[in-house]
């Protein structure tokens, strides 16, 4: 038997949590060093994860599957793919991060909030290695528990609204994905004469249109609001504000990926013939949210606020891209999810950091802080212009692959998300003017003293990161490959699709005389 | 060409990163460390424009590999260099003045308590310069492109304490995205039509050859104009030009260097490098020349009424690039990279002896406080005197020469040629007149600072070095290109923009001669203004003149773009963004809050009273499903599964 790497990984973090909850909850060192110790060695196991990664197979990897619920077929069954092994990585990686940063921050009721943040993980990884719809369904809304509690219980002033607003909305969704997985196993039953969840037979369901139709809607519903898509994403400011910085930092650079990565994994693979017909409106809506929300945020007097809604944006860029349905559409956003769970994670620990010393995330309380602090205003300064999707930085590859694959298929779309890259600089880095330069003229400011060492070690990681995925990212791009091409030869297949096609290139010589046979009506309408 | 070629941006680039990442390094190692690595560049450089000049036809562009940067499907894009003729004149022009202005900030930044940080971003400045330059797809170009305006952005607010200077390197950067959002489609067009990105080379032989063979005329002028849009941003032409006056809050030595002498000419460098591509656009090429002649003209008519010296400068800076747009538009590409070279020189010259005037007056910049100052600085203003007489176009000076070159070639391109030969020599002949007046304000006349304020000196060796050597070049640029008998320059870049054009004859004595008697009369009108008996302390006669007061005005008021952008984009998007938040808050939000509403109305009783049940009773849900199904994982596991 193959040692059970994925299961370690899931469950890792869980027994942490159990360990944590033997400890007195006055020890406050022995919970700190156990719920660092536990993410750092979950991220140990992700290095092990990703070197034992098998590049350019498109098929599942890792795969473990026992029995779980024989009664109703329910498997256990986990394994990882192109598309998931960087969100899984992704995850290993926040949590140590978001741990550290807390340490310090959080003092009250540290017990239990070590034990939430840990559950948490393993239901994040849970959810993205599962292969089983019970099985996803059961760590998505076990997601839901823990993040209900950091938010409500360390949350700001309005965090029972807005812990209670997060978890009805995405109850809801909830309902209709579980209707949907019920529907899909019923089928099965009927097709097949057994009852199972396992997505892998799920795949082979002969499925009608209509039927497709409401399914693919059920479940991306739930998704979206996941998210989150454009009109379900109110939400998200409240949680992101109200939430703890290690909370916002993780439900901003993981959980809403699961969203997304729901639509890849199940949306598109098990419903080809609904994709095809309504990717337009997807395509539409991440459209809408990228603009509404990228101008939503120079309207935000509240920093935090203005990053949540930031997220509005930037995710649009992802829905955009998947639905785009082109393969440089679905890498860019593949990476982008990375992306933005980097960049958008950096920038609400260092919000986080100010809040740590001011108490206010006001911007009008600010103003000339890069004199009295100018290594955090450097690295926030590094942060903004990742976000803005700078060159140099993984933003600009996903953002560009984004907007190449969308070209392909309209590029009227493209144009419109392509105002969002202005709209970022302008909402980016006026904020930063506002905050960071001038004069000091606020009284409460001159105090400030820049942040320390381990302030910084928490989010040099994240620089070099994105550093290292926009001058590097084949090193993610080679690993996504196959298992994009698999969705897309699916949907081809499936969903009598053709990719849109993009020319060979062609010497001025070689132009038949007269002729005008290659392309020039390829992309404009 | 080896791979060594790299080290020319990494050399820089490395002076960069090693300066952002320690504070040890100091004033005044700091600054001789980003000189020497420049310095370095520049040396590579040479040795890279005889690799070249050895190499015969079209083996002298050569392309130089370093392996894969983004690889989806066909979207692909390398570390590939172009190293060819025309990017060889960019890369000496940018390490040459680069190490120039580099020293002389050595002088400069004396003193500055962020002084290495300064140097930190002049070294990435002409990393990404060079990166912009020598890259041989779009993708890479763009990088380059845009780590410029990231260097531009961050020296612009240097001095970020001044809410000014924070806000004109965010109007900078901002103004140059919407610039980029054309690069970007345009880029994307190309690429969905041809098939590639890479500029020349590979299959297809690249966009040069590619493009104009597979887009239609329609779908190339598009793909054209969008990437002209991007070059108007970079090159602050009509209609994203107002960036580039508020840029001067930054260091004078920044404004010499990036917006001045290389980043500003990246459009007309773009144009040039993509010759072939624009060439298969005629209507593109009549937008670009017309566009070039018109923000020529504006900007020389609001360089007229400035009192600021480097926003002289600075309008002067967009004008002289509205002369190179005139140039490439009719396909003259070397005559607009000869005015490019020339103007790097006498236009970095003239703001270093603004920065030396400043740094003796204490920092003042308005024109009024000046006066008689040649007295006083004897090298400044010899060095200014010749960076002037070039920019007016006196023979035998550069100007003259790479000026006149583009009078000539727009002069062949039939009435419409005609009309912007006429736009552009009244252009010159302004030019002459605002840049005279500048000069008999600042150095010559009475002087109008008092001694007992101002102390003005000459400035350091590390400062007047650059100034003397680029007169030097001002002087001497225009042996690049003596029609006819010495046409150096459009004969080396000959492979890059192929065979150049230039007849020589009577009529191009004739325009020569009309071109010179301009510039000669506009020094004698600013003379009679500014020098005159009614000179006024203000100097501004045109005030004056019948209908003058309200002409003076609109000049000053840059012909209203600034304030029609703030009523547009600032107020209109402000508006916008408040109906929007308006529509989040009640309307969507307050839909969802409503339906809230309604549910709680029941249930409002029994969840009070069980809250801390809710909170138990999930709590130990989740964790008991949990380890529910993680025993049961374990044990199967165990057992072998």
């Amino acid at each position: 038997m193959e040692f059970p790497l994925l299961s370690l990984i899931i469950w890792l973090p869980l027994v942490g949590a159990l360990t944590v909850a033997l400890i007195p909850k006055d020890n406050k060192q022995a919970i700190q060093t156990a719920a660092v110790a536990t993410t750092v060695a979950g991220l140990g196991l992700g290095v092990w994860l990703f070197t034992g990664f098998k590049q350019g197979e498109a098929a599942m990897q890792m795969v473990e599957a026992y029995e779980w619920i024989p009664a109703i077929g329910a498997r256990y069954i986990v394994g990882i793919d192109g598309i998931s092994l960087f969100m899984v990585l992704l995850t290993l990686f926040m949590f140590p991060i978001a741990i550290l940063a807390s340490l310090g921050q959080i003092q009250d009721r540290l017990k239990a909030y070590a034990i939430f943040m840990l559950i948490l993980e393993s239901a994040i990884l849970g959810a993205f290695c599962a292969l089983d719809l019970l099985l996803f369904f059961f760590f998505w809304e076990a997601m839901l528990v823990p993040m209900y509690f950091l938010i409500a219980g360390w949350g700001g002033k309005r965090r029972v609204y807005a812990a209670i607003k997060f978890f009805l909305y995405t109850m809801l969704g909830s309902a209709f994905l579980l209707v949907a997985i019920f529907l899909l196993a019923w089928m099965h039953q009927k097709q097949t004469g057994s009852i199972s969840f396992d997505l892998h037979s799920l795949l082979d369901l002969e499925i009608a249109r209509s039927t497709q139709l409401w399914l693919f809607i059920a479940f991306s519903v739930s998704f979206a609001i996941k998210v989150p898509v454009f009109p379900l994403h109110t939400w998200l400011p409240d949680a992101h504000t109200e939430a703890p910085t290690a909370g916002s930092v993780v439900l901003a650079a993981v959980l809403l990926k699961l969203g997304t990565y729901g639509f890849l994994r199940y949306s598109i693979p098990l419903f080809p013939k609904a994709t095809v017909e309504l990717a337009g409106v997807l395509v539409v809506l991440g459209v809408i949210g990228i603009v509404y929300g990228a101008i939503l945020c120079l309207k935000q007097s509240d920093i935090k606020r203005l990053v949540a809604y930031s997220s509005v944006s930037h995710l649009g860029f992802v829905v955009l891209g998947i639905f785009a349905l082109t393969f440089q559409g679905i890498q860019g956003g593949l990476l982008q999810m990375l992306n933005h769970g980097v960049a958008t994670g950096a920038l609400f620990l260092l919000v986080g950091m100010i809040y740590e010393r001011r108490h206010t995330r006001e911007i009008d309380e600010f103003g000339g802080l890069a004199s009295k602090m100018p290594v955090f205003a450097g690295l926030f300064l590094v942060t903004v212009f990742a976000s803005i999707g700078l060159p140099g930085m993984g933003g600009f590859i996903g953002e560009l692959l984004i907007l190449a694959g969308t070209f392909l298929r309209n590029p009227w779309i493209a144009a419109a998300a392509a105002t969002g890259v202005i709209l970022a600089a302008v909402y980016l880095l006026w904020a930063y003017q506002r905050v960071f330069t001038g004069k000091i003229d606020n009284e409460e400011n001159e105090r400030l003293s820049d942040i320390g060492a381990k302030e910084i070690l928490v989010v040099v990681p994240l620089v070099v990161l994105m550093l290292f995925v926009g001058f590097f990212p084949r090193y993610f791009l080679d690993r996504t490959e196959p298992s994009v091409r698999q969705v897309l030869t699916r949907v081809e297949e499936k969903g009598h699709y053709r990719e849109p096609e993009i020319p060979d290139p062609v010497a001025a010589a070689e132009k038949p005389a007269g002729g005008d046979s290659h392309g020039g009506h390829g992309a404009m309408p | 060409m080896g791979k060594w070629v790299f080290l020319i941006p990494a050399l820089p680039a490395a002076g960069a990163a090693l300066l952002l990442m320690t504070r040890r390094i100091r004033e005044p190692l700091a600054g001789w460390l980003a000189t020497a690595l420049v310095g370095g560049s520049f040396a590579l450089s040479v040795a890279a424009a005889l690799e070249v000049a050895k190499a015969h036809g079209d083996e002298r562009r050569m392309v130089v590999s370093l392996g894969e940067w983004i690889a989806a499907g066909k979207f692909r894009a390398g570390f590939d260099f172009l190293v060819d003729p025309l990017s060889i004149v960019m890369i000496l022009v940018v390490t040459g003045v680069g190490t120039l202005i580099h020293l002389y900030s050595i002088g400069y930044m004396h003193g500055d308590p962020r002084f290495s940080r300064f140097f930190a971003y002049l070294n990435l400045f002409a990393a990404s310069m060079l990166v912009l330059v020598l890259g041989n797809n779009m993708i890479l170009m763009f990088l380059g492109w845009e780590g410029v305006g990231l260097c531009s952005y961050l020296l612009i607010s240097f001095w970020f304490e001044k809410d000014t200077a924070a806000a004109a390197g965010k109007k900078a950067f901002v103004t140059n995205r919407v610039g980029d959002f054309g690069f970007i489609l345009g880029t994307l067009l190309l690429f969905a039509n041809a098939g590639t990105l890479t500029i020349l080379g590979g299959p297809g032989g690249g966009l040069l050859s590619a493009a104009p063979a597979m887009l239609t005329s329609g779908t190339i002028t598009v793909a054209t104009l969008l990437l002209f849009l991007g070059a108007t941003g970079k090159s602050a032409q009509l209609p994203l030009l107002v960036w580039l006056p508020d840029a001067m809050e930054g260091p004078t030595p920044v404004s010499a260097l990036i917006h001045a002498a290389t980043m500003v000419t990246a459009g007309v460098y773009m144009i040039a490098r993509l010759g072939p591509v624009f060439s298969a656009a005629p209507a593109t090429m009549w937008v670009i020349a017309t566009v070039g002649a018109i923000t020529a003209l504006v900007a020389a008519t609001i360089a007229l009424v400035q009192t600021d010296l480097k926003k002289v400068l600075a309008y002067s800076t967009i004008s002289q690039l509205g002369f190179m747009f005139a140039a490439v538009g009719v396909g003259a590409f070397a005559m607009g990279i000869f005015h490019l070279v020339t103007h790097a020189f006498f236009k970095a010259l003239l703001f270093l002896g603004a920065g030396s005037v400043m740094h003796a007056m204490n920092n003042t910049v308005d024109m009024r406080n000046f006066g008689a100052l040649r007295k006083k600085m004897a090298v400044t203003w010899a060095t200014w005197a010749v960076g002037w007489l070039a920019i007016v176009g006196i023979p035998p000076l550069a100007g003259f020469f790479s000026k006149d070159a583009i009078l000539a070639a727009d002069f062949e391109h039939g009435s419409a040629g005609k009309a912007i030969w006429l736009l552009l020599s009244l252009t010159a002949f302004l030019t002459s007149v605002y840049m005279s007046r500048a000069t008999y304000l600042t150095f010559l006349g009475k002087a109008r600072w008092s001694e007992s304020e101002y102390h003005p000196h000459e400035s350091p060796k590390t400062m007047t070095i650059p100034l003397i050597v680029l007169a030097g070049a001002a002087v001497l640029a225009g042996l690049l290109g003596v029609p006819k008998i010495l046409p150096v320059l459009a004969h080396w870049l000959e492979p890059s923009v192929g065979e150049v054009h230039e007849p020589f004859g009577a009529t191009q004595i004739v325009l020569l001669v009309i071109a010179t008697v301009l510039a000669v009369a506009g020094i004698f009108v600013a003379r009679a203004i500014w020098m005159g008996k009614n000179a006024s302390e203000r100097g501004d006669l045109l005030a004056r003149l019948p209908g003058g007061a309200s002409l003076y005005r609109f000049f000053e008021n840059g012909w209203g773009i600034d304030p029609l952008y703030r009523l547009l984009f600032v107020k209109g998007g402000t508006a916008v963004a408040g109906a929007l938040k308006w529509i989040d808050t009640k309307v969507i939000d307050g839909a969802v809050n409503g339906v809230a509403r309604l549910v709680r109305g029941g249930g409002s009783e029994a969840s009070k009273a069980q809250t801390g049940y809710v909170r138990n009773y999930a709590l130990g849900v989740a964790l008991g499903a949990l380890l529910l199904i993680g025993g049961f994982v374990l044990v199967q596991i165990v057992t072998g599964g």
